[in-house]
């Protein structure tokens, strides 16, 4: 149902630096913003973006409000080791979404 | 002739038009409050944080912003994290990015919303406990957040 977009290379050489892009769907609704019969429309946002290859760490970001509806982020990696890069966003109202790409590294 | 002059229904309607258009939101202070949650007592240098975001934005919603900081990114010193800041929407806080030389490059690019043109403080920490801050000051024509687009 969540739809995400990542781009990131199918390929690169060991050592090589390369920039990691991931978009997701989500309102990011802030909290403070009165809806159309006036009352407050309730905080929805996403809190927590994880990035990891092959399992570990490498990149996490804590969201505010102030990100906008439709979070994108983009952050650089080295290219280390073949292998799968997830990413994992987690947030209000039980929100979780899960993306994972290949990458060849020679 | 009626109770109600022009004055008294102008300055009265007046009120009722700047009450919801001024919602709880951060000031100056607050974000320099925040900063100092952050900072402690350290000192803050200029330098090497880049934060590049454009000077006039018509849409406050989706305001395209680059923070990247002069590393060498090697396990010894490298950019531990990267917090940006505001002024003026209702929290100080934009995002706390955490990074290691695994990253190669210290960089972070997202989009953000801007509540009002205000100044945005971007701060990087590195492994060896410095900071270094970087700021921008941006006129927004077209807020976020003051209304509901769906």
């Amino acid at each position: 149902m969540t739809n995400v977009l990542i781009n990131a290379p199918k390929a690169a050489r060991k050592g090589e630096v390369i920039e990691l892009k991931a978009l997701i769907l989500h309102p990011m609704e802030t909290g403070f913003r009165p809806g159309t019969n006036g009352t407050i429309i309730p905080r929805n946002i996403i809190e927590r973006f994880v990035a990891t290859w092959n399992g570990v760490e490498i990149f996490s970001m804590a969201f505010s409000p102030a990100i906008s509806a439709n979070p994108f982020v983009s952050f650089f990696a080295v290219a280390s080791e073949s292998g799968r890069i997830t990413f994992r966003w987690t947030g209000d109202e039980g929100f979780s979404a899960e993306e994972s790409v290949a990458i060849e590294v020679a | 002739m009626s109770g109600t002059t022009r004055r008294t229904f102008l300055a009265g309607s007046a009120l009722f038009t700047i009450v919801p258009l001024a919602p709880a939101s951060a000031t100056p202070e607050a974000m320099a409050q925040a900063i100092r949650d952050l900072v402690g007592g350290r000192p803050v240098r200029e330098g090497r944080v880049t934060l590049d975001l454009p000077p006039l934005v018509e849409n406050g919603n989706a305001v395209p912003l680059t923070v990247s900081v002069d590393s060498p990114m090697t396990e010894a010193d490298h950019v531990r994290a990267i917090h940006v800041f505001n002024e003026k929407n209702p929290q100080p806080r934009v995002f706390d990015a955490t990074l290691g030389p695994r990253n190669g490059r210290a960089a972070v690019a997202t989009r953000i919303k801007l509540g009002d043109s205000q100044r945005i403080v971007a701060i990087a920490e590195t492994s060896r406990g410095e900071l270094y801050g970087a700021s921008a000051d941006v006129i927004v024509t077209l807020a976020a957040c003051l209304e509901d687009l769906t």
